[in-house]
């Protein structure tokens, strides 16, 4: 008799209630001649809020579900309400870019909802098939979003190279994948750990590790892996580049820190020294890229780059400490960088036209309330005290220096101060210059004041008062070790 | 009382709330008493809590307040806290005693300028962070307040942003700024490697138990917090950017390029100063960037025109003398200097500020002279500045001087040459400043010369108070009898351990009466002859200053020169200074070291296009870029 696996909705309901949402909206959309961006951006965020409370419980729970396929537990917890939070300010900051392109485009939000739903598959996985389906259905939904605004070529390209390219990455994951499972028989986390800690790993084992590893590095846009992103992120719409800069890259993470922590220990000397490399590429080829750039959302798309960096530094600390400094890493980034985000497609207008660096000249005396908030978030980016960038990075450089990579960590703390160059030009250029002609006035829609303004909160709250979010980070990198 | 030491920060901060979000529709005045009584309300909260550490055995005078815990995590502990004893005493009440001034001086020198409401803004900000660097009672909130300071400094700097200039001076005052925070970090983070704390009291006193005397660690910690001190305080050879500074309004280069943030990087050597003590390399390497930073300026303060960069110079050399003094291990005698020169260097720089208002915003001393009876109030007050920098008795450098002079001595001659030879430029630089400016023949331009006035009250007060303070200022620390000294006496029981490291093995020095007179005389000597010099070039014989500039490099100037060189010790040696200084001035500041400011843009810059250059546009070259990377890391892992 075949045993029928347990099967535990309650544990996915987070994603399921996503699902759902994004089919509502769906249905609702064919109905819904006028304003359908605003009826699918309420209903889109109803769904985030039941969401956030039906993941509550996960953060008391540690164990498995579907037949071990699905890990209940505060990692997964942390994570989901990580996309949650990320998911709902892309909601508020999108609604009135879409509709101030004419854009009725509700299936933006079924799109993000989906993955949304996607990426916590994602980090809830105890098996690499479930990462990769997680994976697809996130990435399949971005590679439409991308290319959404009907009007823009450079947002078809972006969506092009995107999809070229991650299905290439996406290959070479599932075949590393497949080495694995020649060697150890299974492709469950367990397993995989049992496999590695027996000690008698092949070379087609350490071949489908590292093919793993660079489909994962693809994603969280590791250097050399990296050079999508600045097309991709410049090319898609101002919202959604936050929203992959922050939630795709957090889900992306999670899945790589669980599966090289959960299954693959044992053979860390193996892998260490590689994310060692590619976390220094990443910082001085992110930052020092950075600094050439006109474009602010390509300027922000190499500081994403660097601040991949930075948390692959936590990667290679390990322990819990490292770990748990990219936890509370990726919580500060993603309020600062949606926030920043946020201000990029606001300070855009229609069809993205001010998205040149130049553009930010003397926003300080039209809009200082927007000219501060703006600065806030570039101090939180370039760690400067009292943000929560500042702490983010802290924890994680103790963390490596503890562990005894020092070398990692002046790399780090050199190429930070590298970049406060170019997060300070945008700042001087709203203080410090005069714009050339006088700017219209912004368009402020509600959705977009409350999303900077959550974003603003996080990024003070957590960077004055972060014990409780770095003990949060800690507990939820228990169920790893 | 101490209890209350939160507010001394936390008052500032409210008028920079105040102001900076409410403060649109003020009237001037408003604004500018918000700004100045929310810093008094700090100096008298501060004067309170030092009047009540007075009472205390001098032995507890150490007591830290722990507002709420900042980050917890593992083994990290870190409190928004503060610690409240002799060191950071004097700190506070130097902050907010001559920032309160400053900003009450400001607002009569800043009525009518665009932007006033933003002016006191950020000065009130930079007072918090100042506050939080200097009573912070752990590294990481220090560096909090580090970071902060430099923000604002570069902020007030750019002030004038529609001035290119000023907004240069502003991105070079932060490159810099930022080479010296990353050695702060970094030696920050080593330290709590190494003990597993960064809280002061929970460090220092286990810095003998984890460290060895001498050890690596302990070098390394100590100079890598040297190269922050270096930024910060503007010393060889990251000091260029503070005469750009200077682009800033002058209340600005008064409280942060004077008498406050420059002077961070003193009081974080001498917060630390265990850890100095331990480290003899680091204690070496402190003098000898100290004092030849001393010289070094001091050489080209006596070429410089421009009357506030001749008191940029001289504040970056009578910074090299506060770090001369932590490095021969004379840790109070060098906050004794920061102190007074915290009175005379904003009394200088705010008279320089009442010339400027007198004179239409000129800075030029060759388009100066003769104003003494136009403007006799400023005319005084910058007598007392000259006379205290230049350290004749009774004026309060005179004490503080002469002391670090005294211990650079005993430590080694070498160090004293360098600060005798320095003092007797800085007398020299700053009385030229005074003759050209207020004596001789009037030089003015007629149009400007019609406007000429004293400044209002609100600017003369401030500038008497200070120099009331330049005169009495160093009687807190009279040395040769026994108790006089209360400065040094209030401050021993901070630098009491370092001290007990510094004389582990020696005898404690017997310091002989005979000898500190004799110096004393000498520093006075020293002092005179700079100023005879200086009054006899630009008031007795006005054109032998042209003469020799003029005419020096050719064969008929040598002649020439032997004329006055009988008369006054060796001309051609000073005049060889004023050039060699000349040509330091323009190969090695604009040359060099501007060149590794500019560079550090510039290389990035250079690597960011290469790797723009790489990133085509195309698909297949990042596929191959993809592949390649495959092959690398399946190779690493297959062959290892």
């Amino acid at each position: 008799m075949i045993p029928i696996p347990e099967v535990n909705l309650g544990g996915i309901l987070p994603a399921l209630v996503l699902c759902l949402a994004g089919l509502v909206v769906m249905m609702l959309g064919l109905f819904i001649r006028r304003g359908a961006v605003a009826t699918a951006a309420v209903v889109s965020i109803a769904g985030v809020l039941i969401a956030a409370a039906a993941n509550t419980p996960l953060r008391m729970m540690d164990k498995q579900a579907f037949a071990g396929l699905i890990n209940l537990d505060a990692y997964t917890w942390f994570f989901n309400l990580l996309i949650l939070i990320s998911a709902g300010l892309t909601v508020l900051t999108s609604v009135r870019y879409l509709t101030d392109d004419g854009l009725d485009m509700y299936e933006y939000f079924v799109l993000l909802l989906f993955a949304s739903a996607g990426m916590m598959f994602m980090v809830s996985a105890n098996h690499l098939l479930i990462v990769f389906v997680g994976l697809e259905t996130l990435s399949i939904a971005i590679y439409v979003l991308v290319g959404i605004l009907p009007s823009s070529k450079k947002s078809k390209e972006a969506a092009l190279k995107y999809l070229l390219l991650g299905a290439f990455s996406s290959a070479v994951f599932l075949y590393g994948a497949a080495l694995l499972y020649g060697s150890a028989g299974s492709l469950g986390f367990p397993e995989l750990a049992k496999y590695f800690k027996a000690g008698q790993i092949s070379r087609m084992a350490y071949v489908g590790m590292g093919m793993v590893l660079v489909g994962f590095a693809f994603k969280v846009a590791a250097v050399p892996f990296h050079m999508w992103t600045p097309d991709v992120y410049e090319g898609a719409p101002a919202p959604l580049t936050g929203f992959m800069s922050v939630g795709v890259k957090a889900a992306a993470f999670a899945a790589f820190v669980r599966v090289f922590f959960q299954s693959m220990l044992p053979a860390q000397m193996n892998w260490i020294e590689i994310i060692w490399l590619l976390a220094a590429l990443t910082m001085v080829l992110g930052n020092l890229a950075a600094i050439v750039q006109d474009n602010i959302k390509r300027m922000l798309a190499y500081s994403s780059i660097a601040h991949a960096g930075y948390l692959l530094i936590g990667m290679v600390a390990g322990k819990e400490a490292g770990p748990a400094g990219m936890l509370y890493y990726l919580l500060a980034y993603t309020f600062t960088n949606l926030g920043a985000f946020g201000v990029v497609a606001l300070v855009g207008r229609k069809g993205e036209a001010n998205v040149m660096i130049d553009d930010y000249r003397g926003l300080a005396k039209t809009n200082p309330f927007l000219a501060l908030a703006m600065s806030i978030f570039l101090f939180s980016l370039a760690g400067i005290p009292p943000t929560a960038g500042f702490v983010g990075k802290f924890t994680i450089f103790s963390a490596a220096i503890n562990a005894g990579y020092i070398w990692l960590v002046v790399i780090g703390v050199l190429t930070s101060a590298a970049s406060v160059f170019y997060y300070f030009r945008v700042v001087m250029k709203m203080y410090m210059e005069v714009p050339e002609t006088q700017p219209a006035e912004l368009q402020f829609s509600p959705a977009m004041l409350l999303a900077l303004g959550i974003a603003l909160v996080g990024v003070l709250y957590i960077g004055v008062f972060p014990t409780n979010y770095l003990n949060l980070a800690a507990l939820s990198v228990k169920p790893l070790f | 009382m101490i209890e209350l030491v939160w507010l001394i920060p936390v008052f500032p901060f409210i008028g920079f709330l105040i102001n900076g979000l409410f403060g649109r529709n003020f009237p001037e005045k408003v604004i500018g008493w918000i700004g100045a009584l929310s810093v008094g309300a700090s100096f008298v909260v501060a004067l309170g809590i030092f009047l009540e550490l007075l009472g205390m055995p001098a032995a507890q005078r150490s007591v830290q307040k722990i507002v709420f815990t900042w980050i917890l995590s593992g083994d990290l502990n870190v409190p928004i806290g503060f610690l409240v004893d002799p060191l950071s005493m004097v700190m506070l009440l130097v902050v907010t005693g001559v920032g309160c001034l400053i900003h009450i001086y400001s607002i009569g020198y800043m009525h009518g300028e665009l932007g006033f409401r933003r002016f006191f803004a950020y000065l009130n900000l930079f007072v918090f962070n100042m506050l939080i660097l200097v009573a912070a009672n752990n590294f990481l909130l220090m560096f909090v307040g580090w970071e902060g300071v430099g923000l604002c400094s570069y902020l007030l700097i750019g002030y004038y942003y529609e001035k290119q200039s000023a907004a240069d001076a502003g991105k070079k005052a932060f490159v810099v700024n930022r080479v010296g925070d990353f050695g702060f970090l970094i030696g920050m983070f080593l330290i709590f490697v190494t003990f597993g704390s960064l809280n002061y009291l929970d460090v220092f006193p286990a810095a003998q138990e984890k460290l060895t005397q001498g050890g690596l660690m302990v070098t390394l910690i100590t100079l890598l917090l040297f190269v922050g001190a270096t930024g910060k305080s503007a010393q060889i050879p990251l000091y260029t950017w503070l005469p750009d500074a200077m682009e800033g309004p002058t209340p600005v280069s008064a409280l942060i390029h004077a008498a406050t943030m420059v002077t961070a990087g003193v009081y974080m050597v001498s917060r630390c100063s265990v850890f100095y003590a331990m480290a003899p390399v680091s204690m070496t390497t402190v003098a000898v960037i100290g004092g030849a930073t001393a010289l070094f300026a001091a050489t080209m303060g006596i070429t410089q025109f421009d009357i506030k960069r001749v008191l940029a110079y001289s504040t970056i050399s009578q910074l090299g003398y506060m770090f001369m003094a932590c490095g021969v291990g004379a840790f109070a005698s060098g906050i004794f200097h920061l102190m007074t020169h915290a009175f005379f260097k904003a009394l200088l720089f705010l008279s320089a500020g009442s010339v400027m208002h007198a004179m239409s915003g000129e800075l030029d001393m060759r388009k100066m002279g003769a104003l003494s009876k136009k403007i006799p109030i400023t005319c005084t007050v910058y007598w007392f500045g000259t006379l205290a920098i230049a350290g004749i008795v009774p004026f309060a450098g005179f004490f503080s001087k002469d002391e670090i002079l005294f211990f650079a001595l005993v430590r080694n001659p070498a160090f004293w040459v360098l600060g005798a030879v320095a003092a007797v430029m800085t007398s020299f630089y700053m009385f030229r400043s005074l003759y050209m400016t207020f004596y001789g023949e009037s030089r003015v331009d007629h149009e400007t010369a019609h406007h000429v006035h004293e400044s209002p009250p609100l600017m003369t007060v401030p500038l008497m108070v200070l120099a009331a303070l330049s005169l009495v200022g160093g009687f807190v620390g009279v040395p040769i009898f026994e108790g006089w000294h209360r400065f040094g006496d209030f401050l021993a029981p901070v630098f009491a351990p370092a001290k007990a490291i510094l004389e582990h093995g020696h005898h404690a020095e017997h310091h002989s009466v005979t000898m500190e007179v004799v110096l004393m005389a000498v520093s006075v000597g020293i002092a005179v002859l700079g100023w005879l010099f200086a009054r006899w070039m630009y008031v007795t014989n006005p054109s032998a200053s042209d003469k020799a500039v003029e005419k020096f490099g050719s064969v008929h100037t040598l002649v020439y020169n032997k004329y006055w060189m009988d008369e006054i010790y060796d001309a051609l040696f000073v005049n060889s200074i004023v050039n060699f200084s000349k040509l330091l001035w323009k190969y090695f500041d604009e040359g060099i070291i501007d060149a590794i400011v500019n560079g550090v843009g510039s290389v990035t810059r250079g690597i960011g296009e290469l790797l723009r250059w790489l990133q085509t546009g195309l698909v297949k070259d990042y596929a191959y870029s993809i592949l390649l990377g495959v092959l690398v890391v399946i190779g690493y892992l297959v062959l290892k």
